[in-house]
């Protein structure tokens, strides 16, 4: 039985550290590549350069849909964290019939396939006779960031104490000034973190802006583009590597606020105190 | 003119559905008094202060503050403060922002905000932690900031909605006599929720027992424990023992009753007793039963046989069994003479006052 | 001292306009929610709706004939072509999902029961990589397991094989090579969730009762992480059911699946209703197959017991 027990509890941490070898071997080899000389993305490494994101900002194409990508992000992030922070508020205050229908719906697109959920935009807007736009990239976007501003903001709400509100009703605030001076200041961290990840999704979905934009590329749609050219990849990676850094450091921004906001809401049980 | 009361609850109900959390509840409070409100989870304690409060509305009846009706007044626009169960203090504000926070609506000049925050901490002992985060106190300093916090409004009502519940023992006691002290000091009219009945009895006033909607009794601590009008009382606060019994006599104040044990007793009426044919029932607290030892003897005893004996500390109970009764008695003695080294099984002859033993309504 | 105010025999009467506190309650909640919900109603319900009513209808060169058919379904089950590709979305999203989930589980488990104070930081490190571009992470493993690629070059440099093999890049396993990293995350938190939510003294009454390591997993642990572990099953199968980046960028001919045929319908061949019947016979299938799966997992943890 000892045997049995250390063997478990020692190829386990084994286990983990190769897996998570394995969840970073794709993305890590990015960075890697865009700094080689050759333009062929292959072990032995030819050299150091710094060539390929050189090139970057003399490519039209790339900063145009650079441009794209970042309005489209903005206006997705924006408009997905307010409409989650409605549904959030919704499903973690009240209590409703419907309640388990409507958030099924809301959170639905985090489970149907994503080309499902393109096709079907695709088509009611052709029938509505909407063109083609970053804007309906937007409408696709908005659809599936609110599930993980739902996610995100119900992290953030949950445990807040409503006695908190009702605490400063009673030292005489009005409904407003209690939402300005409890509320808001205690779920501002996990706004700001659903704001940064529905950014991030949005800045790295490439289903949905592959069928819903028209004449305007965001940037995966414009990477996709450019996969067909061999001699183009290295450019690819370097752009991919920003494109990561970008990512990362959003969601660890994202991720020290979520953490902020759920200690903050504990702390209030008294239960730590 | 009688002065007008703090509080008056004049028959309010509060329903949701067809469940009434308050059922056509009236009383009144009087302006300085410390009053509890006493009951198991779900007696409509807790719905009754939230009321008084703002947080909730009647569904019919008033309460009126001070002569005033505050149907429809909601809670910031009522000169009350609560300091909540969980003592909702807001954790991204430190201790002194927690206790200004009310006074900024006030829009006081800075130095006689500074000077009431002050105030209101040194009342709670906790002056010199101004600059403490909210999420750095430990459950007593969280308690005491909370208190702060309503205090420093003036409310002409402090509500207190089981404010020691979450403190371990030693220092809810030690609570318990500083909140009655720091109540004596500023003279506001206090209003307690508590389950907790020895937290009723040591601080107030008066106290309202309720149960399931209804208030009971409502009477100052030594009536509610000596003088409880019916076996629910008398049974939630304290033991009791109770004693099957015949009425024999009645007129307009006092009811004289055979017992098979006590013999006959001319007792008191209570204000709810209605007489249901011959029957009724007597209540005498266990420690109203006084151990005969050796010799002596008294006026009024009765004999029986010890069954069993628990034993806790200062005192012990004695489960006797006497002949003719149903139930045994119980008998708390304390341990100065030795109760708690009489024997299981050996005959034993009590003492007690006929005083002691009240009617109750059922 | 005025006492006016009890005089006034009734203030109460505007009580009775006010609903009661739950009602109102649940109309606030029902408010606060619409403007999600009518979104997710019109930009994701509708459209599907609006989708399975294609489904029954024929494109006629540029116009949509409105009559009732059932051609689509027939050419989506019967036409080789498709069926075969629906077969292998099917196959692949089956493997990929209990792939993933086996993979899953013991670091799932891990970090659930020897994580400590790490936890947060495990589960932050183990979905950073699901955050970054799913088209950049496809693309690196086809920079990996293509014929010059990292794995090539690497065994032979390690002498293991003489020249580049072929075996790896533009087949199925490439497919689910690939889709398995993708949901790896998806799968580590449901059943991280479940796993937390094992009382922890369950176990030490499994040890007290003469219980070793192995026996009390699979008598406590795994029965009661199941939940976890299926709803993980689900969430992985039916997206990838719908796949389209992974079999475009390293499926190469055998790896090509039921989406790559949607999106040619709506693309080159503009067949919406066809196209849209693909999608609506996918979902369809997808869902009963997860439903099977599911029941069959139950009755078989039944069977366990």
């Amino acid at each position: 039985m000892n045997i049995v027990r250390r063997l478990l509890s020692n190829w386990l941490p084994v286990y983990a550290v190769l897996y998570v070898a394995f969840l970073y071997l794709p993305i890590l080899l990015l960075p890697i590549f865009s700094i080689n000389q050759s333009a062929v993305p292959q072990f032995p490494l030819t050299g150091y350069t710094m060539k390929w994101y050189a090139g970057l900002p003399n490519t039209p194409e790339l900063l145009s849909s650079a441009w794209n990508s970042l309005i489209v992000g903005l206006s997705a992030s924006i408009v997905s964290t307010i409409l989650g922070i409605c549904a959030a508020r919704a499903i973690t205050r009240y209590r409703f019939r419907g309640q388990r229908v409507a958030s099924g719906l809301i959170m639905a697109p985090l489970v149907l396939p994503e080309i499902i959920v393109a096709v079907s935009m695709l088509l009611v807007l052709l029938q509505l006779g909407v063109g083609l736009s970053l804007f309906t990239v937007i409408l696709g976007h908005i659809l599936i960031c609110i599930p993980y501003s739902v996610t995100v903001l119900i992290s953030g709400f949950e445990g807040f104490d409503r006695s908190l509100e009702e605490a400063s009703a009673d030292l005489g605030e009005s409904a407003w000034g209690t939402f300005r001076r409890v509320t808001l200041p205690m779920v501002a961290p996990a706004i700001i973190s659903s704001l940064l990840v529905s950014f991030t999704i949005s800045l790295d979905e490439f289903i949905l802006a592959f069928f819903l934009s028209g004449t305007e590329p965001t940037l995966p749609v414009y990477i996709w583009g450019q996969l067909r050219f061999a001699a183009k990849l290295p450019s690819v990676l370097a752009l991919g590597t920003l494109l990561l850094l970008a990512s990362f450091m959003m969601l660890s921004i994202a991720e020290i606020l979520r953490r902020r906001a759920a200690r903050r809401a504990q702390n209030e049980g008294g239960v730590y105190a | 003119m009688p002065e007008t009361p703090m509080i008056k609850i004049d028959h309010v109900t509060r329903a949701y559905g067809a469940f009434k959390a308050l059922d056509d509840a009236s009383l009144t409070i009087q302006k300085g008094e410390f009053f509890s409100l006493l009951g198991p989870s779900g007696c409509g304690k807790t719905t009754l202060l939230r009321m008084i409060g703002g947080f909730d509305n009647p569904t019919s009846g008033t309460i009126y503050l001070d002569g005033q009706a505050m149907n429809g007044i909601p809670a910031n626009r009522r000169p009350t403060n609560m300091v909540f169960q969980s003592y909702a203090i807001f954790p991204h504000l430190n201790v002194a922002q927690n206790v200004a926070y009310g006074l900024k609506r006030l829009r006081l000049d800075a130095v006689e905000e500074k000077r009431r925050v002050e105030e209101a901490l040194g009342q709670v002992s906790m002056a010199h932690l101004g600059k403490r985060g909210a999420t750095e106190l430990s459950g007593g300093q969280r308690q005491r900031v909370a208190l702060a916090r309503a205090l420093v409004m003036r409310p002409k009502v402090l509500l207190l909605d089981e404010p020691l519940s979450a403190l371990d023992k030693k220092l809810r006691e030690q609570m318990q006599v500083e909140l009655r002290k720091l109540q004596q000091a500023v003279g506001i009219t206090f209003i307690l929720v508590t389950h907790d009945q020895y937290e009723a009895l040591a601080m107030s006033d008066r106290i309202a027992v309720m149960f399931s909607g209804n208030i009971a009794q409502v009477a100052t601590p030594k009536d509610i424990y000596q003088r409880p009008v019916n076996r629910q009382v008398a049974d939630f606060v304290g033991g009791m023992n109770f004693v099957a019994a015949e009425i024999v006599g009645e007129d307009s104040g006092t009811i004289t009753v055979e017992t098979t044990s006590f013999g006959r007793v001319k007792t008191e009426k209570p204000v709810q007793f209605v007489t249901k044919g011959k029957a009724a029932t007597l209540g005498i607290r266990p420690e109203r039963l006084r151990v005969l030892w050796d010799d002596a003897t008294d006026k009024y005893e009765i004999a029986g046989k010890v069954v069993d004996r628990h034993y806790f500390g200062e005192i012990t109970h004695l489960i006797v069994e006497v002949p003719g009764m149903e139930q045994p008695l119980s008998v708390s003695e304390t341990n100065n003479f030795g109760a708690d080294d009489i024997p299981v099984g050996a005959p034993i002859r009590l003492a007690y006052d006929p005083d002691a033993l009240v009617a109750l309504a059922d | 001292m005025t006492i006016a105010a009890e005089g006034k025999p009734d203030d109460s009467a505007q009580q009775a306009g006010r609903p009661a506190l739950l009602q109102s309650e649940a109309a606030q909640g029902i408010a606060l929610i619409s403007p999600t919900f009518l979104y997710a109603l019109a930009m994701l319900a509708v459209p599907i709706l609006v989708t399975f009513a294609h489904s029954f209808w024929t494109q006629n060169y540029m116009d949509i004939d409105r009559t009732f058919t059932l051609e689509n379904y027939r050419i989506a089950l019967t036409e080789p072509i498709y069926r075969d590709l629906l077969w292998r979305s099917l196959f692949i999203s089956l493997t990929v999902s209990f792939v993933t989930v086996v993979l899953a589980y013991p670091i799932a488990y891990y970090i659930s029961f020897h994580g400590g104070r790490h936890k947060g930081l495990w589960l932050f490190i183990i979905t950073i990589p699901f955050w970054t571009s799913y088209l950049l992470r496809v693309m690196s493993w086809k920079v990996i397991l293509g014929f010059n690629g990292v794995l090539n070059s690497g065994l032979m440099a390690l002498g293991i094989i003489s020249e580049p093999s072929t075996a790896f890049l533009y087949n199925t396993n490439a497919v689910i090579i690939t889709l398995t990293h993708a949901w790896a995350a998806f799968a580590i938190l449901p059943i991280f969730v479940s796993l937390e939510k094992v009382d922890r003294t369950l176990i030490e009454a499994a040890t007290d009762l003469g219980d070793g390591a192995v026996r009390r997993f699979l008598r406590v642990t795994l029965p009661l992480s199941m939940p976890g572990a299926i709803s993980a099953l689900m969430i992985v199968m039916i997206p990838t059911v719908g796949d389209y980046v992974t079999p475009r960028l390293v499926g190469g001919k055998d790896g090509v699946m039921i989406a790559n045929a949607i999106q040619a319908q709506f693309g080159k061949a503009a067949n919406w209703p066809l196209g849209a019947a693909l999608s609506v016979t996918s979902m369809v299938v997808v869902t009963a197959m997860a439903g099977a799966t599911v029941f069959i997992l139950r009755w078989a943890a039944r069977q366990a017991r």
